[in-house]
């Protein structure tokens, strides 16, 4: 039965409460269309997300969610995913939430390669606590903690994600629509650890601190500094490689833990035999 | 018969970002001061929906009407 | 069925008991003195269709439990100080989003690092308080290797009953230690309870009389939304001041509502007694020696253990504490259940027994100080 976004967005709860040009927005609906596409059970989905803008986001969906504290998304999700791999477990969080508060998780889920798609709506910086400087912010930047600018040159999330072994890494931004969907499409259907960095614009806070002073003027930021020379992988020579910069096949956490418990199982009856065989 | 497009906006939804008027390949969108956007010229539409894809609020759609 | 009589480690019996009451999920962290949980949990539980994951941090394992507890697993883990305390965040979105699940902590010689390799029973008000904000938790001890096996599957039973995480608090020494073991399969093992409403009528946080709501689990045919976040009774955000209200008592009075069902504790000798000593855990084992020594040279003691530290037994300290002439508590810290006792003791003087240099206090050190307390009183 086609689905369509609507089995997964609860349309009576809109309008969202993110601000006016926020590209949360899209990057919810670009979700939630690949699920449709997809054709997903609801009932086989778990959104786990952690705090900030875009860890509301799944108070707008129909599907199964687990709201989680700050930086600790992927680690509940690894907890989900483990009990049952064949729950699709997709993890939605912030640049500060996912790869700053969140570093320590994000690269031993992608080490352990889950079975997670982490989908990361980057704005550069912490939106919902007023517009403060985070681990991917460029350098320079003007936020609420940084006045004079900030001193501290950011991760590149798909550098991380790629170096700590995921086998799907991408980068979209909101501007390219077209991309972002079939990136987050490729990402669900990924057997392993999957991350999208979503460059998204923040028009409230990032974008009247740097200058940029509309969602238009910064949604032409995101076109004007977007490249696809994937040899230009790195994101802050003040432009954006967006892309597919990794997408392998590496057996997941999941499939090697069930062989590992097969193994567990003969070995131990083979141990109860030895011991009553005495 | 060239193909028509219906445009219709959710008044309630859109928080007057002016994305789809900027982005408009066709201009079919004009936008007045604080004003939702108003649809100027929907035959010139050519329903690429990039209207639609960069809508944060899911408040612009775009139909194909069935040729007459 | 004959039930297997073993001689097992503490921390091997808790493991034990764990498998018996049905969990098939750990997710931690090594740390000494609880490692030998997690390494048995890594053989064991892979036969038996289970899981075991080795998190990147204490932080990370609570945040899995919670996960691996919404999908429908019981799931446990075990820690000492320095991982207990990294914990305590999560273990309060355990507590928010009523997910079940035990956590051990043997507890070790702090602060910090401490004394790693050495006993102390000082992470009791932490077990209480540590993590933030106005909650109720439900805190076992154990005082022997039986009773690790034993009040692991009441842990369990009352994590799954109550939807609530549970404190297992061991230490050093009864988790080091080896004594016999009856395996024993008389204790019933409880699961949470399952919804019977319809999937699309399902609201996972609506409770009965209880105040304890049915549990799904992600996959199943009811689709629910938990959160970190206030909620109401569908899960999803709630910000009003009624909304607060009720769901803060609520949580809180799922348990103290049940508090008798809770609290196990043993008593020794306490019929009669004018010296009343009230413990837990290793220093409980040393007062129950100290007992039998005033009591052959004709001092009548008596021993209160607690083994359900919280919630408090206060009404049992209150009925034992007016019949005695004097309390005393040997704790391995500076005085942490003592402050609980005094609340209780209507009026009869209570003295602390405290012993801070990560060895266990001793029965002569425990019979010397009551002759001390009795001579002045």
């Amino acid at each position: 039965m086609p689905k369509n976004i609507f089995d997964y967005i609860i349309e009576d709860r809109l309008p969202f409460f993110w601000c006016e040009g926020c590209g949360n927005g899209i990057i919810l609906k670009s979700i939630a269309q690949a699920f449709a596409d997809l054709e997903l059970e609801p009932k086989n989905i778990v959104v786990v997300t952690g705090i900030g803008c875009w860890g509301k986001a799944d108070d707008y969906l129909s599907t199964n969610s687990l709201h989680v504290t700050h930086g600790r998304a992927l680690a509940a999700a690894t907890g989900v995913k483990a009990v049952n791999p064949n729950l699709k477990v997709v993890a939605l969080m912030g640049d500060g939430d996912g790869v700053t508060i969140g570093g320590n998780h994000f690269i031993h889920a992608a080490r352990r390669n889950m079975d997670i798609t982490a989908i990361i709506s980057n704005n550069f910086n912490y939106g919902m606590t007023g517009g403060q400087y985070s681990g991917t912010t460029p350098e320079p930047s003007f936020t609420a903690t940084s006045r004079y600018g900030s001193v501290e040159p950011p991760f590149d999330i798909c550098a991380l994600a790629k170096a700590a072994g995921a086998p799907y890494v991408a980068r979209a931004t909101v501007y390219h629509v077209n991309l972002l969907e079939r990136y987050i499409k490729n990402a669900i259907q990924k057997k392993g650890f999957s991350v999208v960095d979503v460059i998204n614009i923040c028009p409230t806070y990032y974008g009247r601190f740097n200058k940029l002073k509309s969602p238009v003027e910064m949604m032409s930021w995101l076109r004007d500094n977007s490249t696809m020379k994937l040899e230009d992988g790195n994101i802050y020579n003040n432009r954006f490689a967006i892309g597919e910069f990794v997408n392998e096949d590496k057996l997941d956490f999941s499939t090697k833990y069930a062989q590992l418990q097969n193994n567990a199982r003969k070995l131990s009856v083979q141990l109860e035999q030895d011991l009553s065989g005495k | 018969m060239k193909k028509q497009y219906e445009i219709s906006v959710d008044e309630q939804r859109c928080k007057k970002c002016g994305i789809c008027v900027a982005f408009c390949p066709k201009n079919v969108l004009e936008i007045g001061i604080n004003t939702v956007p108003k649809v100027a010229f929907p035959e010139a539409c050519i329903g690429c929906r990039w209207c639609y894809l960069r809508c944060p609020e899911i408040a612009i759609f775009v139909e194909k009407k069935e040729a007459v | 069925m004959t039930q297997e009589i073993k001689f097992l480690q503490g921390n091997e019996a808790c493991l034990e008991g764990a498998l018996k009451a049905g969990a098939r999920f750990y997710a931690g962290y090594p740390i000494t003195p609880s490692s030998e949980i997690a390494e048995m949990a890594s053989q064991r539980l892979p036969a038996i269709g289970g899981v075991f994951i080795q998190m990147e941090d204490e932080l990370g394992s609570m945040a899995a439990l919670v996960g691996a507890s919404m999908a429908g697993a019981k799931a446990f883990t075990a820690t000492s100080g320095p991982g207990f305390s990294l914990m305590q965040e999560n273990l309060g979105l355990a507590i928010m989003t009523e997910a079940p699940c035990v956590v051990i902590n043997v507890q070790r010689s702090g602060p910090s690092t401490g004394l790693a390799t050495k006993p102390a029973q000082a992470d009791v008000m932490q077990a209480r308080w540590g993590t933030h904000g106005d909650h109720a938790i439900i805190t076992l001890c154990p005082t022997s290797v039986q009773e690790c096996y034993d009040l692991m599957i009441y842990a369990f039973n009352f994590s799954e009953r109550f939807r609530t995480p549970v404190i297992f608090l061991s230490d050093e020494i009864v988790g080091h230690m080896r004594e016999k073991v009856v395996l024993r399969d008389d204790i019933p093992v409880v699961d949470r309870a399952f919804p019977q409403c319809e999937p699309n009528q399902y609201k996972p946080y609506k409770a009965g009389d209880d105040k304890v709501p049915p549990m799904a689990y992600f996959g199943s045919e009811f689709i629910f939304h938990a959160s970190s976040s206030m909620h109401d009774e569908t899960g999803y955000p709630n910000n009003t001041s009624q909304n607060a209200d009720k769901v803060i008592r609520r949580l809180y009075e799922k348990i103290y509502d049940h508090r008798d069902e809770i609290s196990i504790t043993k008593e020794f000798e306490t019929e009669d007694a004018d010296v009343l000593f009230i413990s837990f855990g290793a220093a409980a084992r040393s007062a129950r020696e100290a007992v039998k020594m005033l009591r052959s040279g004709s001092i009548k003691a008596g021993l209160l253990q607690i083994n359900t530290i919280w919630p408090f037994p206060d009404e049992k300290v209150k009925r034992l504490a007016l019949r005695a002439k004097v309390v005393l508590v040997p704790e391995m810290n500076l005085g942490q259940i003592i402050n609980e006792v005094i609340k209780f003791s209507c009026g009869t003087p209570v003295f602390g027994i405290n012993k801070v240099d990560s060895t266990i206090i001793t029965p002569l050190e425990i019979v010397n100080k009551a002759k001390e307390v009795l001579q002045n009183a």
